[in-house]
């Protein structure tokens, strides 16, 4: 835990709103600036800063699931998207879109599905190491 | 019939469930699937000669390769045996391993594994074969390895997948021979029933593809001098032995042989390479099987040479040599089975498989007994079995070669040995007086009497009335080895004339030596085994541990050529090595290239700031400052990418520096403080470098912006990214939707490293506080 006042409530504001803008990336990221891997990197920082400022038992709880997880799922919601386009007939990673769009979030397809796994597979690994680096330092979290 | 190869494999999915409910009983419900699907193979019999039944599905259409199935005469004998089979041993394995928490994992790798077998003797397609000829040995490791907790099961277990994997990489090889040399002459296809119809006998590359091909089925039919794996994976549980390594994946390479005999047989010198390869096997294999006394290590041996017979008859390639191939590896698959699992009962009632300790077990255990004299007189090729009417032909095809001759003591020898552990394995144990064993012994259950009993009785049977299964299946399957239409005419007797004489007569005396050796086993038995041990030191087998425990020696002197054994001296080579080899190439093509337009005033004001927080990181004492230093140069570049309309590369070098300075910090809170550890001389060296790595980086980024490669690909990512992938982000569309694939790959390395750098890290403290337990 860090002793900077300022740092902890710096965090304590900042670590929302780059979790928000992280998904925003994430979701827009198809037309506009952004995507999986610039969210995932947003999203690792915001929970590598809460870290920083309130130790690893903090990042740990806000995470709630093991980083292993985290990238696991990734994984697996990447890899599922990529099989959707075998169970309709298709090639492997044929991109699938349902037309009707979905407030708030746009048109939905297996492409932005990829990317979600892209999403993870970042925060997963990065606070992966992070928090294990962190452990080095803090002893068991 | 694709559902006939997937279907195992479906079954071993649900089998831990099942198993892990039903315990030993599951075998019962689980061979219910091999069982019909041997119903279903017998629903095409009969099957004339040169009938064959086949489909394709399409799998990698670009490169032609299909998952593509044919069943023929040899194809069905083949399924027939593993599906037969794999019926009785699912059921016997039940009741052998019926307690054991480890069951449904033994059923799942079983069941895979039959699936695989079943894959590969009817695969038509060249890849489809040896995707399946792999995914046997894969299976086959861990049915050998079960026993995983004992140092002898994973040894013998990595030794056959070594053995195996490395003769199956030779197939490989060869097949891929086939179709390049069959290609040029008309026949671009990777169907072995399509280059049946090439002669590829006079092709150049002919004597590679023999060899090769040859090193696949001899490595996995356990030929001289491969032929050691085999006895050592006696270590898996009996039922893998009686399925594994005697009626199925050992005749994987016999059957491959067949399978090619009309493309490749016939010639000198596969006469010559292969029937001498098979010769040799049984002599070297009969010898060996004198000086055992463990049954599975006797059956072991006598089941290598079985498979040098079977090999020197297809090496032969005479009419009748291809049929007696065919009849005595039915006969020997339904004996060798059986008698594995005879071996098997007498192994789990009484605790014991040495022969000499083994007496009088007829009382304890009559059933068992009486199967164990069923197949052993059909492998001692007594009248009226199936193995009698093997060997007759087996003499008569023998002496019936011109050249060959001189083979007829030889093949007499190896059989009065067959002849002696038959009775020696099935025989023994059973009569004489009873004597005391390491557990009280009683008769097994009767899911471990029905094989046995059905496949002795079995071999009865077709010996007495050969009939049906000639014209249901032996002559298409002989038709199909010899490439030409052939009637198989299997007798029993063979009436009154020259020849006929001669063979009965070679039989009563193979018959009569063979018991004479057996009644002398007390004398022999003891001085053979020492022998054979004594060889054994000298051996192939000895030889491959040779090479794999020196292995790991020799890699670590080829590393310690180069230091590794800094962090700083092995940067400083790779960096070293990449200025000289990549600098000059890329200064050259950089040259006298038009730097564009000359930079605005705020493009100098940001890469000066970049350069003196970089001049900072390198002078400054606080390792914090430095990271911070290192963070401002990164940012200075990220807002240049964003000047110059690159915002998403500017929003992920800033996500990156950012994450690096905390790595970094967190990695640096926990160093020692910084001493300055190098001067002088050192220091000069490292600018040196330094400068040098620094121009050329900017040299490579210079000549992306020279070298325009294929401006059509960045012309098309641009104009299709609306219309085809509906996003208007043509970066973003690159990465999850034209090249999706490689980042499929990406992430996955992502996570790895990941991973990998979790598990040093917590191997490494782990380490930090043993070394403290120690102190």
């Amino acid at each position: 835990m860090s002793d900077s006042i300022i740092l902890r409530t710096a965090v304590r504001l900042l670590a929302p709103l780059l979790g928000l803008l992280s998904l925003m990336f994430l979701l827009r990221g198809h037309n506009e600036p952004g995507g999986g891997f610039i969210g995932g990197l947003l999203a690792a920082g915001a929970v590598a800063l809460l870290q920083l400022a309130e130790g690893c038992g903090a990042a740990r709880r806000l995470l709630r699931v093991d980083p292993r997880t985290v990238l696991a799922a990734g994984l697996v919601t990447a890899v599922a998207s990529a099989l959707a386009g075998l169970a309709v007939g298709r090639s492997l990673l044929t991109g699938l879109w349902w037309d009707r769009p979905i407030p708030g979030i746009g048109k939905v397809s297996t492409v932005l599905l990829f990317d979600v796994g892209v999403y993870l597979v970042v925060v997963g690994a990065v606070l992966l190491i992070v928090l294990e680096l962190a452990a080095e330092r803090e002893g068991p979290c | 019939m694709l559902w006939l190869v997937l279907a195992p494999f479906a079954a071993a999915a649900v089998a831990p469930w099942l198993a892990a409910r039903l315990k030993g009983r599951a075998g019962w419900l689980l061979a219910l699937l091999p069982l019909v699907l041997f119903v279903r193979l017998m629903a095409f019999m009969p099957l004339e000669p040169g009938e064959a039944v086949s489909e394709s599905l399409p799998w990698v259409p670009g490169l032609g390769v299909e998952l593509a199935f044919r069943l023929d005469g040899l194809a069905a004998v083949f399924a027939l045996l593993v599906t037969g089979i794999g019926a009785l041993v699912v059921v016997y394995a039940g009741g052998y391993l019926g307690g054991d928490p480890r069951l449904g994992r033994f059923f799942a790798a079983l069941l895979a594994f039959q699936g695989a077998m079943l894959g590969v003797v009817l695969a038509d397609d060249l890849v489809t074969l040896f995707v399946f000829w792999e995914l046997t040995s894969v299976t086959s490791y861990l049915l050998i390895g079960f026993d995983h907790e004992r140092e002898g099961g994973r040894s013998a277990a990595l030794k056959a997948l070594l053995v195996t994997g490395a003769g199956g990489l030779a197939l490989l090889a060869g097949l891929l021979l086939m179709t390049v040399a069959a290609g040029p002459l008309g026949v671009e296809s990777l169907r072995l029933s399509d280059l049946a119809a090439v002669d590829l006998r006079g092709h150049a590359l002919y004597p590679a593809i023999l060899v090769l091909v040859l090193l696949g089925a001899a490595s996995k039919s356990a030929q001289v001098p491969f032929h050691f794996w085999l006895p050592e994976a006696m270590a898996a549980p009996t039922p893998v032995s009686a399925y594994l390594h005697s009626a199925t994946m050992v005749k994987a390479g016999v059957y491959l042989l067949a399978r090619l005999h009309p493309q490749l047989g016939g010639t000198p010198s596969w006469q010559l390479v292969v029937g001498g390869l098979g010769a040799a096997t049984m002599v070297v294999a009969a010898a060996m099987a004198l000086g055992q006394r463990d049954l599975k290590r006797i059956l072991a041996y006598s089941t290598v040479a079985v498979l040098g017979i079977l090999t020197m008859l297809l090496g032969v390639g005479t009419t009748l040599a291809v049929k007696t191939a065919v009849v005595f590896l039915v006969a020997h698959a339904l004996y060798k089975a059986a008698l594995f699992m005879v071996a098997g009962n007498v192994d789990h009632e009484t605790g014991t498989r040495d022969v000499t300790v083994l007496s009088g077990l007829r009382r304890a255990l009559p059933w068992t007994a009486a199967a164990g004299l069923l197949a052993a007189l059909s492998q001692a090729g007594a009248p009226p079995m199936f193995g009698f009417i093997g060997k007759e032909l087996l003499y008569k095809a023998k002496l019936d070669l011109e050249s060959g001759g001189w083979l007829v003591p030889v093949v007499v020898a190896a059989n009065v040995v067959l002849v002696a552990t038959a009775l020696l394995v099935a025989v023994r144990p059973f009569w004489g007086p009873p004597r005391d064993t390491p557990r009280p012994p009683h008769e097994a259950p009767p899911s471990m009497l029905l094989g046995p009993l059905l496949l002795g009785v079995l071999g009865a049977v077709v010996g007495l009335f050969p009939g049906p299964f000639e014209r249901a299946l032996g002559s298409a399957a002989v038709s199909a080895v010899a490439g030409r239409t052939v009637a198989m005419d299997l007798e029993l007797w063979h009436g009154v004339n020259l020849d006929a004489l001669a063979v009965m007569a070679l039989s009563l005396l193979t018959l009569g030596a063979g018991t004479a050796v057996y009644l002398g086993a007390r004398r022999w038995l003891a001085p053979a085994a020492r022998a054979v041990k004594l060889a054994g030191r000298a051996g192939p087998a000895r030889g491959f541990e040779v090479l794999v425990d020196r292995l790991p020696g020799a890699a670590a002197s080829l590393t310690a050529l180069v230091p590794i054994t800094r962090l700083r001296s092995a940067v400083l080579t790779a960096l070293v090595v990449t200025v000289v080899l990549v600098g000059p190439p890329l200064l050259q093509a950089v040259g006298g290239a038009d730097l564009g337009p000359r930079p605005e005033s705020h493009d100098l004001v940001l890469a000066a700031v970049g350069l003196l927080a970089a001049l900072l990181a390198v002078v400054v004492r606080s390792r914090l400052t430095a990271v911070a230093a290192l963070g401002v140069t990164g940012l200075a570049v990220a807002l240049l990418f964003a000047l110059y309309s690159a915002p998403d590369l500017a929003m992920t070098q800033i996500a990156v520096e950012t994450l690096s300075v905390i790595l970094l910090v967190l990695v640096f809170v926990a160093l020692p403080p910084v001493v300055r550890r190098s001067r002088g001389l050192t220091r000069v060296r490292d600018a040196v470098v330094a400068l040098a790595v620094g121009g050329v980086m900017a040299a490579a980024v210079l000549a992306t912006a020279v070298v325009r490669l294929e401006p059509e690909v960045a012309r098309h990512y641009l104009e299709a990214s609306v219309p085809a992938a509906f996003g208007r982000n043509v970066v973003n569309v690159i990465l999850v939707d034209f090249r999706a694939l490689d980042t499929l790959g990406e992430i996955t390395v992502v996570a790895v490293a990941g991973l990998g750098v979790a598990a040093l890290l917590a191997a490494g403290r782990s380490a930090s506080r043993g070394d403290e337990g120690d102190r």
